[in-house]
């Protein structure tokens, strides 16, 4: 089912939540609003789950404007940052409680409701747990159980609000390929909120970056990343990757503006002992810091103020074999520079 | 044994705080229960029986037990709407509610029997508008139940204001999202998270009210076989010098009292069982 999100504006007091705020997820679509807190997009979920309202605009639902009615008729399926499971129910009562809730004529049989749970416990392979207590659970099962009880009654969207947001990295990073193959599975339009840029680029069909109640760019993960609209988009997509100095000349078959700022992903960084041509700079090396599988470099530019962070992999660092404090050129390998001078 | 062995616990000195508290426990509360123990003992069995058994005594637990039953479960169903009210509206003077709450728990309770007896009696503000409908308050088994009532309010609104303060919304909005309406989400996602503390509050309200005597004594009428109380028959008892038989019957009070509040406590646990 697609959504449709037509100019949205929301206030809290005197804090714009979200200032006019459209877009539009198609039918089937796994789309992620990224952001940093207080960008709106856990407000902007939960006024298209109908959990709260907006000032003005409108949300259709298949075209059909859904923006006056109740959370319970909207038949869309939330999944919370802390799982808010009932707690004083098994496994087995918490999915079939959307069943059970229904008025009589329209409620499944009790062999059908059975059927239905050992179904969804496959799908989430938590098969067996029926019986346990959400106290009984690890998170990462807790938060299965809650996409279980989400999608027990079928719902035409399904929305999930920092889904991962309270578990640990490895579970994290498990359950997110996971959310992403369950969803090439049933197919269901889903929205789903994080911070996390990388979760983002993993799992999504689209990325909808925004801040400040505003929506930045929405394009494909290929997109925003290629190719991002503004410095928020870059900066917020490659967050620790980024090259903080302001590179003055630009390289060739770049614009030249005089009020132009240039990014450089810390990873677009080169490092050479010798001078590649005039977009090198001579820099000294201050800091090394080992990362796993990569290395972070920071480095001082001569006769300036401005530090560089270069991002190697191991096998180059390991040529290149840097020692702090030798001096070195830098290059920047890809260059984005934005006209004017855009306030992060 | 396991009860003395070292335990690197944050609070230091557990020696002398687990003896103090043993200390504490058998001067206030163990050697006076075992005073009135001893005391019965004295009496033969039949005696005992004539004592504790006799029509009147009877009545008298019925009316005690059966009013302090019916006082807590009042107290249960509109303490817990009084909690409701005071955690999830804001209304003007709520802090002032609040307040009020707590009065039962201050007031002498001379104090709120009198009180109670004058606004219940036919002529008293509430007795006038009761009494032509056929209902007598003051001076029936009804009056106990009031009094009882007023005593033991703050025992339920105190035990579940706080578990409510403490529901997540979440869970609501969980369950709206499922297809619930409100009541729905009352019944089966909040009232199950209030019972134990439901409970509690109902077995505390229970025992306050078993063991009531200043106000109720005012509104009761005293009636033997009617609306006599047991704890004013244990007086009684002793104006007449008869300690044994009043130790009796405060004997046989005790023991019921405790196996009330054990099969509350039993309930509370089995309410509780998916948090372990």
């Amino acid at each position: 089912m697609s959504i449709e999100i037509e100019s949205i504006n929301k206030q809290f007091g005197s804090f714009t939540a979200l200032g006019d705020v459209s877009l539009s997820i198609p039918s089937g679509e796994l789309v992620a609003l990224l952001g940093p807190s207080g960008s709106g997009k856990t407000t902007l979920l939960r006024i298209i789950a109908g959990l709260e309202s907006p000032d003005s605009g409108r949300i259709l639902f298949n075209g059909e404007d859904t923006t006056e009615s109740h959370v319970r008729e909207r038949k869309v399926g939330f999944v919370f940052q802390h799982y808010a499971l009932f707690k004083h129910m098994t496994v087995f009562d918490n999915v079939v409680f959307g069943l059970t809730v229904r008025p009589k004529e329209t409620r499944p049989s009790k062999g059908e409701i059975r059927d239905k749970v050992t179904e969804l416990l496959r799908l989430v392979q938590l098969e067996g747990m029926a019986k346990r207590y959400p106290a009984q659970l690890s998170g990462g099962q807790r938060q299965r159980i809650a996409l279980a009880r989400a999608l027990a009654v079928e719902p035409q969207v399904l929305l999930l609000d920092e889904p991962f947001g309270a578990l640990d990295a490895q579970v994290r990073t498990e359950l997110r390929r996971w959310l992403r193959r369950l969803h090439d599975e049933i197919h269901v339009t889903s929205v789903f909120v994080t911070h996390d840029q990388e979760e983002a680029l993993e799992v999504a069909d689209r990325i909808v970056v925004m801040n400040k109640g505003r929506i930045e760019q929405a394009g494909t993960p290929d997109q925003v990343y290629e190719h991002p609209a503004n410095p928020f988009v870059l900066n917020f997509l490659g967050n620790v990757n980024l090259f903080h100095g302001r590179i003055q000349s630009a390289g060739e078959g770049q614009p030249e503006a005089d009020n132009s700022v240039s990014y450089v992903r810390s990873h677009d960084v080169e490092i050479d002992r010798s001078q590649h041509d005039s977009s090198s700079l001579k820099a000294e090396v201050k800091h090394i810091q080992k990362l796993g599988p990569s290395v972070r470099i920071t480095l001082s530019i001569n006769d300036s103020e401005s530090f560089v962070e270069a991002e190697l992999t191991r096998d180059v660092f390991q040529n290149l074999d840097l020692q702090q404090g030798e001096q070195v050129y830098v290059r920047p390998r890809q260059v984005r520079v934005f006209a004017e001078d855009y306030q992060i | 044994m396991k009860l003395f062995t070292k335990h690197h616990n944050v609070l230091p000195g557990f020696g002398p705080t687990m003896g103090y508290t043993l200390l504490y426990l058998s001067l206030v509360v163990l050697i006076p229960l075992s005073a009135l123990v001893f005391k019965t003992a004295g009496l033969s069995w039949n005696e005992f029986l004539e004592a504790v058994a006799a029509p009147r005594v009877l009545a008298s637990y019925k009316v005690t037990f059966g009013a302090a039953l019916a006082a807590a479960g009042i107290n249960a169903v509109f303490g817990v709407l009084v909690a409701w009210v005071l955690v999830r509206y804001p209304f003007p003077g709520r802090r002032l509610v609040d307040a009020l709450v707590d009065l039962p728990f201050a007031l002498p309770t001379a104090v709120a029997g009198i009180t109670l007896a004058t606004v219940y009696s036919p002529n008293g503000w509430v007795g006038k508008i009761l009494e032509p409908r056929g209902i007598k308050v003051a001076f029936t088994p009804l009056g106990i139940i009031v009094a009882m009532t007023f005593i033991g309010l703050p025992f339920v609104v105190r035990t579940v204001q706080p578990v409510i303060e403490e529901l997540d919304a979440e869970i609501e909005e969980a369950a709206a999202c499922l297809g619930a309406n409100r009541w729905q989400t009352f019944r089966r996602v909040l009232f199950p998270l209030l019972t134990p503390s439901v409970l509690t509050g109902f077995a505390l309200a229970f025992a306050r009210g078993v063991g009531e005597y200043g106000s109720i004594i005012f509104i009761a009428g005293n009636m033997p076989m009617v609306s006599e109380i047991t704890p004013l028959l244990i007086l009684t008892k002793l104006e007449q010098y008869d300690y044994q038989g009043a130790t009796a019957i405060a004997t046989v009070m005790l023991v019921a009292s405790f196996i009330m509040l054990l099969v509350i406590n039993l309930l509370q646990k089995w309410s509780r069982r998916y948090a372990e």
